[in-house]
């Protein structure tokens, strides 16, 4: 297959969802049933079709190392937006546009088919959970949006557009969560899901902008050779790890890694089916996704960062995992968790383990929250049948015996669970291995406090099976809580049998690896190879590897001009690297191979006690739980309360932070900045008040007492005007008597 | 002497206005088609204008790449004592600056009109005050000539006075006065600049004092007056207070506290004409104006503007946050946009300059749509308080669909237009000043705050009772203007190419313009 047929096809991938979108928005009313078969029928026919790019991806040519790329990628590009300038990079002018592009390589095939076969299986598991709800033809519109945008973040060879489809599924997250809005608690927590992402996305857009000015580009490709050819972000190692970690923030917000982490568990007010598909399976695992991708151009001072958080992630998450009562809560803080494992994984540069996990889980997650999503529909419609609309349908201390009632969503469940837990002849087994191998492989290499990394690993491997076989046995096994509700329990209808049934065989060992306790020997992870890494100062920076071969140079300079089509890179070559740090990969791997057999053997070790711990606990009653949570009772509530992080954000951010400044700037604005305004008015109209009043009284009152003393002296004199000539005379005598005295006398 | 279509495009509601006043006041009817097919053919006008318009060509400071230019000698007076030989021109012409606003300007005025069928309180005057606002708003984007741009600068203050003093809400008259008084303020400040340009500007082909602005781009024409000498306390002063003038209308941080009065008072037409193309011409006079005409006071703001754009954004946004009146809320959300604009033109690189025009278009039908929107839901309910909603999604589907679009266009999410408009900011200004542009990104968070936890109050929850036989869904009216504002936000969204193709030339020429002026940089540090 060409790479153009390829990319033909990967597009047709990622469109039908789009279609699938549209069509059931428009005219879903109008459809026979709503439109949900064709949703479904469409959503299997791209499953087909994402198999053929997959294999097709499996087979594209390995290469020389080119930067950041094990596998030669197939790209397509268009120009989206051409601003007719140039921008300066590096002392090179290049043009100024920005592409648009899909980018095709083993890593993107099995997302492709992981996305797929999770987004088809749901579809069909809905049908039987959303009958019945009366916007059923926008639910299923609704999880083509966010198939589509989940595709397009797995498909793109660029961060613009990685950023696009990120928040777009940021947008169906949102749709999806807030699915029974008129509730308050959905409502509620589809805003805080989508603000809390925003926060992390504001750390990714930052570092995209980093990246951007830097390079004049978008492209995974172009920049990771950029990287390669030591031209660094405005020159320095620390702009670099600067634009890892922003991010990798993103991922923070999307993957729900501590401290961005408690929206997830909130999320789950959505239907069931979208926790399986989008947080747990699919959306939650872009983040790793994401850092798998970028992963070539973390700097050793990223990926510490990245290991630490997927460490303190996977702790907190499975201590509150521990304690919790709500069937999907344990579910989703057991996500959380695993997510957390995966993006240790990567920070300790055990990528294709970590990529390995991302898939695991997809399939054994999605199994086990469409289980949960059976069982709270079989007590739904029990507790439906008593007319009892009080008690919680999710709460697992109402439940207790159910696999008589369910086999199949029984079995299934435990398939899951024993996957989950890293138990021999399952899935996540291999994966979770090959995550502490790793961890223990770099432990052992760089020292110090990293040791810690695979201690918390390994404690985390205990407890999740410890808290997911109690969760097996609380719902499933024993005697039933509340009989009355047991009775009318049925077991779901055959197309929500089928999507668990398919997703737990897919938790089998037997599709990754056909050796049970080695994953290296199967296909998956020959075919995922880690990337040769970009960045000069790698996380253990070990004596042999600055020792590697000097020959290497001048081809990655070579390849480095190819990618970049001849656009720059000159001279400079001399701080090339990608050859020390590639060789302390190939140390890290040399010590993951000899930590395989020790690791694997204290985690099966591990985990087997955490499951005898639980049936201890929760079955044999050897350790009464009650009384241990009251022995323990500080821990157990503060475990219980989920480390409080909802409350310290709430008293201690929004609260003071957002809600308060805001209230601040309200007040500002009225009393301050329109005060003034409304002051200058004011001020104004006393100043003219003033001036009326003086020009009432002064200006106008001169006017006015010229006036009267005219009048006055008129009224005086008229009293002279008598019209008798006496008088007269009179006058005119005293008169000229007074004219001869004045000259004679005065003048002269 | 080709054909006049600028000067049709302005006057043409004018002639409306005529014919509207000729009728009787009760033929209502009769005056809304009248005013509907005078906007109607002002937008087939700027579509032909759009399709006739040669996006190679560069503008802003070349008479000869300008469009559609017409000029004719207006005001001739041989000799007059203290100015001598008085000549203003009627000079228009548009470039890529322009016509996006043009295009704005016209379908705005359009939808608008048929959002203002539901005034009932005397329709003969408010229609022929609003289309004479359409002429002055027009006009301002079609001047060439600072004289002409001041006559409708100020023609359009009057009729909006009117509309918000008599068709407003109960506080119209306190908003009115203080719209008015404010914006004359500012109008005093462009007075003042524009008659010290003219004293320090010749035209060379005349030889005598212009208000041609393209002549006063060009230094070798000031050089007489107090404008003469580059860098100048003068030139200071004077671009300081054409910046307060026209940040006045944007409105700029702290002379923005008109707007939300304005807004709240106003009936929903001029709310969308208000922030659809009003809040613009504060954006498009600093870039018309101030820049090319003061290139280097704008190198030497640049960093203090960007600051401002930063205030605005965020600042505008907590504002928002606070609010409970639905228009009040997005009335400061404009507030918080227009500061991507100034972000971005502040960069004064390619990528800001495009993304600050291209959200000035994007805010003027984002905007536009939200107030339709709010007027919709205010027209049944006679109220916005946001609390006395809720559950509105279930009881006004439609309504409730298309306020989702405008929300998230206004969120940011991209595949709508807002997002295309304040990422181009976001890269441009980074390229320029890192620390302001990355406490900027605070009003991505912000802005999705405000409004999806209105979304949340409004929309969703359940329906309190007494709105359950008020609330219909949109009509037909109502659909068909906000359906049209819906298609662009996300054609652009999609693919902005053909919009930004019409700017690119001018808006590269305006930057190389201002670049090319040598001057320091206040506060570099930053």
């Amino acid at each position: 297959m060409t790479a153009d047929t390829l990319i033909t096809l990967a597009l047709i991938v990622l469109f039908v969802p789009l279609f699938s979108f549209v069509l059931l928005l428009a005219f879903g009313k109008r459809l026979p049933r709503q439109g949900d078969s064709i949703a479904t029928g469409l959503m299997f026919a791209n499953l087909a079709l994402a198999v053929v790019v997959m294999i097709g991806t499996l087979n594209l040519p390995e290469t020389d190392p080119v930067p950041g790329f094990p596998n030669e990628p197939a790209q397509a590009s268009i120009t989206w937006v051409d601003f007719q300038s140039s921008i300066t990079v590096f002392g090179q002018d290049i043009p100024l546009r920005i592409e648009l592009g899909v980018m095709l390589d083993p890593l993107v095939g099995i997302m492709l088919v992981v996305v797929m076969i999770i987004t088809a299986l749901v579809h069909l598991f809905s049908i039987g959970y959303m009958h019945g709800d009366p916007k059923y033809h926008r639910y299923f519109a609704y999880l083509g949006i966010f198939a589509f945008s989940m595709l397009g973040i797995v498909v793109t060879n660029n961060f613009l557009m990685m950023y696009a489809a990120w928040e777009l599924v940021g947008l169906s997250s949102y749709l999806l969560i807030g699915f029974w809005y008129e509730k308050p608690m959905p409502a509620y927590a589809g805003t805080k899901a989508f603000l809390v992402n925003r926060v992390g996305d504001i750390g990714m857009w930052t570092g995209i902008l980093i990246l951007f000015t830097s390079y004049g580009t978008f492209r995974f490709d172009k920049i990771f050779a950029y990287i390669a050819a030591g031209q660094l972000p405005f020159g320095s190692e620390a702009w670099l790890t600067a634009a890892g970690i922003l991010i990798f923030m993103g991922a923070i917000g999307k993957s729900a890694q501590f401290p961005l982490h408690t929206w997830l568990p909130d999320a789950m007010e959505g239907p069931t089916p979208v926790s399986a598909l989008i947080h747990a399976a699919t959306m939650v695992a872009a983040g790793v996704y994401l850092v798998a991708r970028t992963f070539p151009m973390m700097s050793g001072g990223a990926l510490i960062v990245i290991a630490a958080i997927g460490t303190i992630t996977a702790f907190i998450a499975a201590t509150i995992a521990l304690v919790q009562n709500d069937i999907k809560k344990v579910l989703a803080y057991s996500t959380v968790s695993q997510l957390g494992y995966m993006i240790l994984a990567l920070g300790v540069g055990a990528y294709t383990a970590g990529f390995f996990h991302l898939v695991t889980h997809a399939m054994f997650k999605a199994c086990l929250f469409l289980g949960s999503g059976s069982v709270i529909h079989a007590m739904h419609g029990g507790l439906h049948h008593i007319h009892d609309h009080d008690t919680d349908p999710q709460d697992i201390r109402n439940m207790g015996g159910l696999a008589k009632k369910m086999p199949v969503t029984f079995t299934t469940f435990l398939v899951a669970t024993l996957a989950i837990s890293g138990v021999p002849l399952f899935s996540g087994f291999l994966s979770k291995d090959e995550i502490l191998a790793g961890a223990w492989a770099f432990g052992s290499l760089t020292g110090d406090i990293a040791v810690l990394i695979p201690w918390v690993g390994f404690i985390v491997a205990a407890m999740t099976a410890f808290y997911m076989f109690r969760l097996v046995i609380l719902t499933f096994l024993g005697e039933s809580k509340r009989p009355d509700i047991f009775e009318h329990i049925h077991e779901s209808p055959l197309t929500m049998k089928i999507p668990i049934i398919t997703l737990a065989a897919l938790s089998i060992w037997i599709f990754y690896s056909f050796n049970p306790i080695s994953a290296p020997s199967g296909w998956f992870v020959k075919s995922v190879k880690t990337p040769v890494t970009v960045t000069a100062g790698n996380w253990y920076n070990l004596a042999h590897g600055e020792a590697h071969g000097a020959d290497m140079v001048e081809q990655d300079a070579a390849h480095t001009q190819d990618v970049l089509e001849g656009e720059q890179v000159q001279g400079t070559i001399e701080h090339h690297i990608g050859i020390a740090a590639n060789a302390n990969q190939e140390a890290l791997e040399h010590a993951m191979h000899e930590a395989h057999y020790p690791a694997m053997i204290t985690s099966v070790l591990l985990a087997l006690s955490g499951i005898a711990f639980a049936f201890a606990m929760y079955r044999r009653r050897m350790i009464n739980p009650d009384r241990l949570a009251a022995r323990l009772r500080p821990v157990h509530t503060f475990l219980l309360n989920k480390w409080y992080f909802d409350e310290i954000y709430e008293k201690w951010v929004v609260v003071p932070g957002v809600h308060l400044i805001a209230r601040m700037m309200r007040w500002f604005d009225t009393y301050v900045v329109d005060g003034a305004v409304n002051g200058a008015a004011s001020i104004t109209r006393l100043q003219s008040h003033v001036s009326g009043l003086f020009d009432k009284w002064v200006v106008d009152g001169l006017v006015n007492f010229v006036a009267y003393a005219v009048g006055f002296f008129g009224i005086l004199l008229k009293k002279t005007q008598t019209g008798r000539v006496q008088a007269y005379l009179a006058f005119i005598i005293t008169g000229v008597v007074v004219l001869v005295y004045l000259y004679f006398y005065a003048i002269i | 002497m080709q054909f006049p279509i600028l000067t049709l495009i302005t006057f043409l509601p004018i002639l409306g206005m005529v014919i509207v006043l000729l009728l009787p006041k009760e033929r209502i009817r009769a005056i809304q088609s009248t005013a509907a097919i005078a906007t109607g053919l002002q937008v087939l006008l700027a579509v032909l204008i759009w399709a006739a318009f040669d996006t190679a060509k560069t503008g802003i400071n070349d008479v000869a790449t300008m469009q559609f230019v017409e000029r004719l000698p207006w005001i001739v007076i041989p000799e007059t004592p203290w100015f001598g030989e008085i000549r203003i021109d009627y000079f228009m012409g548009i470039d890529g600056l322009s016509m996006p606003m043009v295009l704005l300007t016209a379908l705005i005025s359009f939808l608008a009109t048929f959002s203002s069928f539901s005034i009932k309180k005397s329709v003969k005057g408010y229609f022929a005050m609003f289309l004479l606002l359409d002429t002055g708003m027009m006009g301002v984007f079609c001047s060439l000539d600072m004289f002409l741009f001041y006559v409708f600068w100020e023609v359009m203050l009057l009729p909006m006075y009117f509309l918000i003093g008599i068709w407003g809400g109960p506080r119209r008259e306190y908003a009115a006065i203080k719209f008015f008084l404010y914006t004359l303020a500012g109008s005093v400040l462009l007075l003042l600049v524009m008659i010290g340009l003219y004293f320090s500007t010749v035209d060379p082909q005349t030889g005598v004092h212009t208000f041609n602005m393209i002549a006063m781009m060009d230094p070798a024409n000031v050089t007489q007056g107090i404008f003469a000498t580059v860098g100048s306390t003068a030139r200071m002063l004077a671009f300081v207070g054409l910046f307060i003038g026209f940040a006045i209308k944007v409105p700029i941080f702290p002379f923005h506290t008109w707007l939300p009065d304005a807004h709240v008072e106003a009936p929903t037409a001029i709310s969308v004409i208000l922030a659809g193309v009003l809040l613009k011409m504060g954006t498009y006079g600093l870039l018309r104006i101030s820049f090319p005409i003061f290139p280097e006071m704008t190198l030497y703001f640049q960093i203090p503007m960007m600051i401002l754009g930063f205030v605005n954004i965020v600042y505008g946004a907590l504002c928002a946050m606070a609010q409970t009146d639905f228009k009040k809320l997005i009335a400061y959300s404009s507030v918080s946009h227009m500061g991507y604009v100034l972000l971005g033109m502040a960069a004064l690189n390619v990528q800001g300059m495009t993304g600050a025009v291209l959200q000035m278009f994007n805010h003027g039908t984002i905007t536009a749509m939200l107030f339709l929107l709010v007027g919709v839901l205010y027209d049944r309910a006679h109220t916005r308080g946001l609390d006395e909603f809720g559950g509105v999604y279930n009881k006004m589907p439609v309504y409730s669909f298309l306020t989702v679009i405008a929300f998230f266009a206004a969120i940011g999410l991209p595949s709508l237009s807002g997002f295309v408009s304040e990422a181009f900011v976001f890269l441009g200004a980074f390229q320029t000043n890192k620390l302001w542009t990355i406490l900027s990104t605070l009003g991505i968070v912000l802005g999705a705050g405000y409004m999806l936890w209105t979304f949340q109050r409004v929309f969703m929850g359940t329906l309190p009772e007494k709105w359950e036989d008020v609330l219909d869904d949109v009509n037909g009216r109502e659909i068909f203007t906000l359906v049209p504002l819906a298609i662009i936000i996300i054609a652009i969204g999609v693919y902005p190419s053909p919009a930004l193709n019409w700017m690119s030339a001018s808006l590269g020429h305006l930057v190389d313009l201002v670049n090319s002026s040598t001057a320091e940089v206040l506060f570099s540090a930053f």
